[in-house]
């Protein structure tokens, strides 16, 4: 700790005034603060109690939101194998490792809400362009990870099986699957809680599933359905959440 | 049979592991290849299946040239040499049984090996080795569910189901206690000797050596140093291989003055 006490008084003085000065240069406007917490007060009250009569409309963005989800998991798990084992540097040539590792890190650099903007610009409102965003985040997610675990892998195993004369493929189906089978479905499954999370809010910019059905409820001020929705969002990610800890647990 | 003639291995670090290496193998004997470590044990055998690329020099296997091969010759080559590892290095989420047939994998179809569907043949001869190397009973255990010396055995049988033309063994008791390194060498050379394949066991326990091979090649910084029968390794050679050092069995009494 700061031993001198004079010094310690003129830190904290020095702290507490930046502290009021950065405050300040946000420019916070009070007057639409004050406005606003009464117009909060109001929706809230307005939400209650939740309106669930339209459970038609909300169980077809449900169902939507976990198609999106699936779909995107299932062609991400599948189109991220031939991407990660590209980006692993023990297996491949560098020119190929950097080229995959270059198309991963582009990917991860746009957060999922911008490329959901783009594919609703390119395909339309609806969940086509929700399903490509998800699998676009799926692919390079576990990708990196595929890669990760392939570069940490021992390298003892994969060269008793190079020394039998078994060629690539062959290495690969005894060298390397049996190694990061386990890790690569614990991703997976990982990742489809993650996509059914994902799901809901890539329906804000339009691109389908039951986070579109929450947009249009608060654009229409149906506060009451949008607590159904919302209490319909947390309840599926809890599900989602307790069903990839217990498989990931069973795969241990 | 086997003829390395003027290998050499320098590595992309400058370190040269081999200097100008000549063995002739031209009978199913089993030599071990002593010498301090950093000898180059391990690059000699690694460069005769091309685990490590040799820099010059020519590795004949009755006949053929396997320094020359090109990528596809190589897997062909390469099944017909076993290998044996100091970590054994078994596929750890695989079965005993996996395991032995995967020395099988040069020979089956990528699909026969997914599903693995191996020829009957392949079956019969992954049982009679697990009988023989004394574990009956075992094909359905997961390899990492093994002991060191168990393991050792599976990479054996993992070896010999392959029926090489040549065995290549890097220290396969590093890791084992001293009764089942003996028993882990035992089994080996029986099974080497039986189907009468020339085996090279780099092994830095000289006694183990003496006691299991019938020719010894000693290295001392990427050179042969010594080559001849387990008989002559004389106190004189082995201070040639290993450096000055007190070589009788029997210990001197420890005195206070020497701890
Ligand atoms: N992959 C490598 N890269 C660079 N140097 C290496 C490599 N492998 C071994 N060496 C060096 O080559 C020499 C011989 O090593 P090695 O063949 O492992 O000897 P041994 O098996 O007799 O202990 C050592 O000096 C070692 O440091
Ligand atoms: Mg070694």
């Amino acid at each position: 700790m700061i031993e001198a006490t004079w010094l310690r008084h003129t830190l904290l003085v020095l702290g507490l005034a930046y502290l009021v000065w950065s405050l300040g240069s946000l420019e916070v406007d009070w007057e639409r603060v004050s406005k606003g917490l009464p117009r909060a007060g109001d929706i809230v009250t307005r939400m209650f109690p939740p309106d669930f009569s339209r459970w038609e409309l909300l169980s077809r963005g449900v169902t939507e939101s976990l198609e999106m989800a699936l779909a995107a998991t299932f062609a991400g798990m599948i189109l991220a194998v031939p991407l990660g084992l590209c980006a692993a540097r023990n297996l491949v040539p560098m020119p190929v490792y950097l080229v995959a590792r270059g198309i991963i890190v582009v990917m991860r650099t746009l957060h999922e809400v911008i490329v959901a903007i783009i594919f609703v610009k390119i395909f339309g409102f609806g969940p086509l362009a929700g399903v490509l965003t998800l699998i676009v985040s799926s692919i390079t997610f576990i990708a990196k990870m595929l890669a990760e675990d392939i570069e940490n892998m021992s390298p003892g195993q994969v060269e008793a099986i190079r020394a039998t004369g078994a060629g690539f493929a062959k290495m690969l189906l005894y060298g390397v699957v049996p190694q990061i089978l386990p890790r690569y479905l614990g991703v997976s499954i990982y990742r489809l809680d993650a996509n059914i999370r994902q799901s809901t809010i890539v329906g804000i910019v339009g691109a389908g599933g039951i986070g579109q059905t929450l947009s249009a409820s608060f654009s229409r001020y149906d506060y009451d359905f949008s607590l159904a929705i919302l209490l319909v969002i947390i309840a599926l990610v809890f599900i989602g959440e307790f069903f990839s800890s217990w498989a990931r647990g069973k795969l241990r | 049979m086997l003829a390395i003639s003027e290998l050499t291995k320098t590595y992309d670090t400058g370190t040269a592991a081999l200097r100008n290496v000549s063995i002739t193998v031209d009978e199913p004997q089993v030599v071990a290849i002593i010498g301090p470590s950093g000898a180059g044990k391990s690059t000699l055998i690694r460069c005769i299946n091309r685990l490590v690329e040799p820099t010059s020099g020519s590795v004949e296997l009755n006949g053929e040239n396997l320094t020359k091969l090109g990528s596809r010759d190589l897997r062909r080559a390469r099944r017909h040499i076993g290998m044996i590892f100091q970590e054994y290095n078994l596929v750890e989420r695989l079965t005993v049984m996996e395991n032995i047939l995967s020395g099988r994998l040069g020979y089956v179809s990528f699909w026969r090996a997914f599903r693995r569907n191996y020829p009957p043949a392949d079956v019969a001869a992954a049982f009679s080795l697990l009988e023989r190397v004394g574990l009956e009973g075992y094909h359905n255990t997961r390899a990492d569910s093994l002991s060191g010396g168990q393991r050792q055995r599976v990479g054996i049988a993992r070896a010999l189901i392959q029926s090489p033309d040549l065995l290549l063994v890097d220290e396969p008791t590093a890791s084992l206690d001293p009764k089942t390194s003996r028993q882990v060498m035992r089994i080996l050379v029986e099974l080497a000797r039986e189907q009468k394949t020339p085996t090279l066991i780099n092994i830095h326990d000289v006694q183990l050596a003496k006691t299991f091979a019938t020719r010894v090649i000693g290295m001392q910084e990427g050179r042969i140093v010594f080559d001849g029968k387990p008989g002559q390794l004389t106190e004189k050679v082995l201070t040639d291989i290993y450096g000055e050092e007190d070589w009788s069995t029997e210990a001197a009494p420890v005195t206070a003055a020497a701890s």
